[in-house]
């Protein structure tokens, strides 16, 4: 087991796409204990993939059980080649990221996905996310993708919440 | 490095920024941290602006493109510098009927709790006639969401809207 280093902005190798995991094996499992030590090493952070720390595979951790207030999750998983295959609903949250410490800003997200992934021995699970977790995944696939969450900011006047309440029929009177 | 706070005001027009910030980058100048934002057909910037040698060589620098642009402008050395942010654990919206003293009730009531407001936007959308004002505020308070939503139904109104929801930024 090692804490790995977690890659920062500007290294390149964050804005590259990384490769499917096509072997299953001792050094795959290995890889992942020291990816999650490294995940739990730092500041709290509910997700990790492995392009952070230099290894340019498809391969993510998250974690939504440890949240202050609790939210609908799955536990801690571990994603080998995970694939989004719906998604629904908008939603804006606040996201960092290990790889751009000292900074948080505003991500629109879809609020609801279906996604699919191999265990780490090689089996497919599927899962239906929704809200924070569904968020934590978005983020991780798409350092899979070579993409950072800043990639992907709104400006701080953009605002959603209010459609989102007109789309439900409007708040309940205090 | 000490860091000017650099306001500046002005009818809005385009390539203000450029334009400001060219002369900075040519004296030598870095930048800190900014908020430039429309307002009121104003375009506004409060920018850090690495100080240099002097308050009076910073000025120098700016006051030929403000009196270019038409911009008044102010600088004030500041404490503090980079790598200070606060991440807010609550956010506050508030709309309704536009009336005189939203602000005031609304964050006096935070204040009371605590609340350290960390970003505040607000707007005065709607028709003339029928103004409604908009405020989002981002902050930081050790109190529990019940507490603040409690503090906050002490508003003696029901024309305007005051909704907190909690923060949980995602770290991944």
């Amino acid at each position: 087991m090692a804490i790995l280093d977690i890659l920062k902005l500007p290294d390149p190798r964050l804005k590259e796409v990384s490769q499917e995991v096509e072997r299953f094996d001792d050094e795959l499992l290995a890889f992942i204990d020291d990816l999650e030590e490294t995940r739990q090493a730092g500041p709290a952070a509910v997700g990790i993939a492995a392009p952070q720390v230099g290894r340019l595979q498809r391969i993510a951790i998250i974690d939504c059980s440890t949240t202050r207030k609790p939210v609908p999750n799955h536990g801690r998983l571990v994603l080998v080649n995970p694939e989004i295959t719906e998604w629904d609903g908008f939603e804006l949250g606040r996201e960092g990221c290990l790889s751009v410490p000292d900074y948080t800003g505003n991500v629109i997200r879809a609020e609801r996905i279906k996604m699919r992934a191999l265990t780490p021995e090689g089996e497919l699970r599927e899962y239906e996310m929704e809200g924070y977790e569904a968020r934590a995944l978005q983020h991780e696939v798409d350092h899979l993708d070579g993409m950072l969450f800043i990639d992907r900011l709104v400006s701080r006047r953009t605002d959603l919440f209010q459609r989102k309440v007109y789309q439900k029929g409007g708040k309940k009177r205090k | 490095m000490k860091w000017q706070m650099l306001t500046l005001v002005g009818e809005d027009q385009p390539g203000i920024v450029a334009q400001v910030t060219d002369a900075l980058f040519r004296g030598g100048y870095t930048l800190g941290e900014a908020s430039m934002l429309r307002l009121g057909g104003n375009f506004t910037i409060m920018m850090m602006v690495d100080g240099g040698q002097s308050e009076q060589a910073l000025s120098a620098c700016i006051a030929p493109i403000a009196d270019r642009l038409g911009l008044r402008f102010h600088l004030d050395p500041i404490h503090g510098g980079l790598h200070q942010h606060r991440v807010p654990n609550f956010q506050v919206r508030v709309n309704g009927a536009d009336r005189a003293g939203i602000v005031a009730q609304v964050t006096g009531l935070l204040a009371e709790s605590g609340f350290n407001i960390l970003e505040l936007d607000s707007d005065v959308v709607g028709s003339r006639d029928e103004p409604v004002y908009i405020m989002t505020i981002q902050g930081y308070a050790e109190e529990t969401i019940e507490t603040l939503e409690a503090a906050l139904g002490k508003l003696e109104t029901d024309e305007i809207d005051v909704h907190v929801s909690a923060i949980e930024t995602l770290i991944g």
